[in-house]
């Protein structure tokens, strides 16, 4: 008992502190990247290539002022920027990040843990990230807050169902709800990006949605509602929704690499299970390249045309998508 | 299996400290000088005229509807899904009727309008 509570505290602080180095420089990696894409040189200033820039990003944010004001509701206006934080980094807990390992004479598992409903956990604690941005704007008493959480808000219930639909598909191949199950049945077949390609784009769209990531992006469309729900905030509040933001972005590349791009399998991980986070490092990077490089190639959608495109594309899709997987598989078996 | 949670519940509280800590540090380090303009709601230096907590569009309403309605349809599907390969074929064929159904659901929605930003 005491071993699990130790083995759950130091997983827990080295899974969290990975998330905040790579929320750090996912930040100056897009900033970069942005940079590189349109011929400019980007953040270059503090330390080598501008590598310490989030650090002094950070250091900047933690003194600021933060202002609050007049008419918000002052414990919902408190507790947003945490309930958006919170369930970014709880969510991470069920992705399975290599084979079990022997250590100190302990089975370790890497990665925190492995439920039996892994999916269903990520899915219920996706719906709660939805809270901390709909109490952010309606708290503020600012029309541009309000507008941007409802449309945060409508647009998050809409892409959901996609979301829930599209990971089905790997549901039925595998035949668990377990991620470390899911991957070990990856194993056995082969990647289900194979399997379920349909599934997979809708997955990665729907999941770019629910980020709110560019051509998703109108809940802070920028020309329109100034910074959308987090226009009243300042300081490190303001930062712990960029967090959040990030760290998602994160989370959402590990799950899509769990469940269609063979987690943390590759070459020769069977004889040395470490390798394993390696190959799901480089996996998940890649997806996030892809998210940066989408949002510095496509413009921005109009709000109908992003519901439409939810509700009358994406959902009648995963729908099909989920009778085809169930009649392919009673045919080829 | 429930020392599984065990993970789970150290590492909410690990996510509580993690948006909690700067925070903290936050109100400690940050400078306070409040005034009555710098409190003002912010529209891009107008004053601001009316209440923010109105009645707001209906149309957010109907999709939250719609959604519940699908949202709970798709819960349904995921223990078909889990037990799938040990089905009988009759199971097969009624759950693609039950998204038959779904799809027609959505397609009432779809030909009443709720799907229509307006």
């Amino acid at each position: 008992m005491i071993g699990i509570v130790i083995e759950a505290l130091i997983k827990s602080a080295l899974i969290a502190f990975v998330l905040l180095t790579a929320f750090a420089y996912l930040t100056f990696a897009e900033r970069k990247i942005a940079a590189l894409m349109q011929v400019r040189k980007g953040p270059n200033r503090v330390g080598p290539w501008g590598l310490l820039q989030p650090a002094a990003d950070g250091i900047k944010l933690i003194f600021k002022e933060e202002v609050m004001p007049a008419g918000a509701d002052k414990v919902l206006f408190f507790l947003a920027p945490i309930l958006t934080m919170i369930p970014a980094i709880v969510i991470v807990a069920v992705i399975p990040l290599g084979p079990d390992v022997e250590l100190f004479g302990r089975t370790i598992r890497l990665g925190i843990t492995d439920l039996n409903v892994g999916l269903l956990y990520i899915l219920a604690i996706a719906s709660v990230a939805v809270y901390g941005i709909v109490l952010a704007g309606w708290s503020s008493a600012n029309k541009y807050a309000l507008l941007g959480g409802l449309r945060a808000s409508a647009q998050m219930i809409s892409y959901e169902i996609a979301l829930g639909l599209s990971i089905i598909g790997p549901i039925m191949l595998a035949g668990t709800l377990s991620l470390q199950g899911i991957v070990q049945a990856q194993q056995s077949s082969t990647w289900y990006v194979l399997w379920q390609p349909l599934g997979a784009m809708i997955f990665l769209i729907a999941g770019l949605a629910e980020l709110n990531r560019a051509p998703f992006d109108m809940p802070e469309a920028e020309q329109e509602l100034t910074a959308g729900y987090f226009t009243e905030y300042s300081g490190m509040k303001f930062s712990l929704f960029f967090m959040g933001e990030y760290i998602k972005m994160v989370a959402v590349s590990a799950i899509a690499t769990t469940l269609f791009f063979g987690g943390y399998l590759g070459p020769f991980v069977d004889k040395l299970p470490w390798l394993g986070i390696l190959y799901f490092a480089i996996k998940t990077v890649g997806f996030l390249f892809l998210m940066i490089w989408i949002r510095l190639t496509l413009p921005r959608l109009r709000y109908d045309q992003l519901m439409a495109f939810g509700w009358k594309v994406l959902l009648p899709l995963a729908l099909f998508n989920v009778v085809i997987t169930a009649v392919v598989i009673v045919f080829v078996g | 299996m429930a020392h599984e949670w065990i993970f789970i519940g150290i590492i909410l509280l690990f996510g509580t400290i993690f948006a909690a800590v700067p925070l903290v540090v936050n109100t400690i380090v940050a400078p306070k000088k409040p005034n009555v303009l710098k409190n003002e709601t912010y529209e891009c230096g107008m004053e601001t005229v009316g209440d923010t907590w109105i009645q707001f569009k209906v149309q957010y309403y109907i999709f939250s509807l719609v959604f519940v309605i699908f949202d709970v349809e798709i819960v349904f599907l995921f223990p078909w899904a889990v037990a799938y390969k040990q089905l009988p074929f009759f199971a097969v064929v009624e759950g693609v009727i039950f998204i038959v159904i779904l799809a027609g659901g959505l397609l009432y929605a779809w030909r009443k309008g709720a799907l229509d930003w307006v």
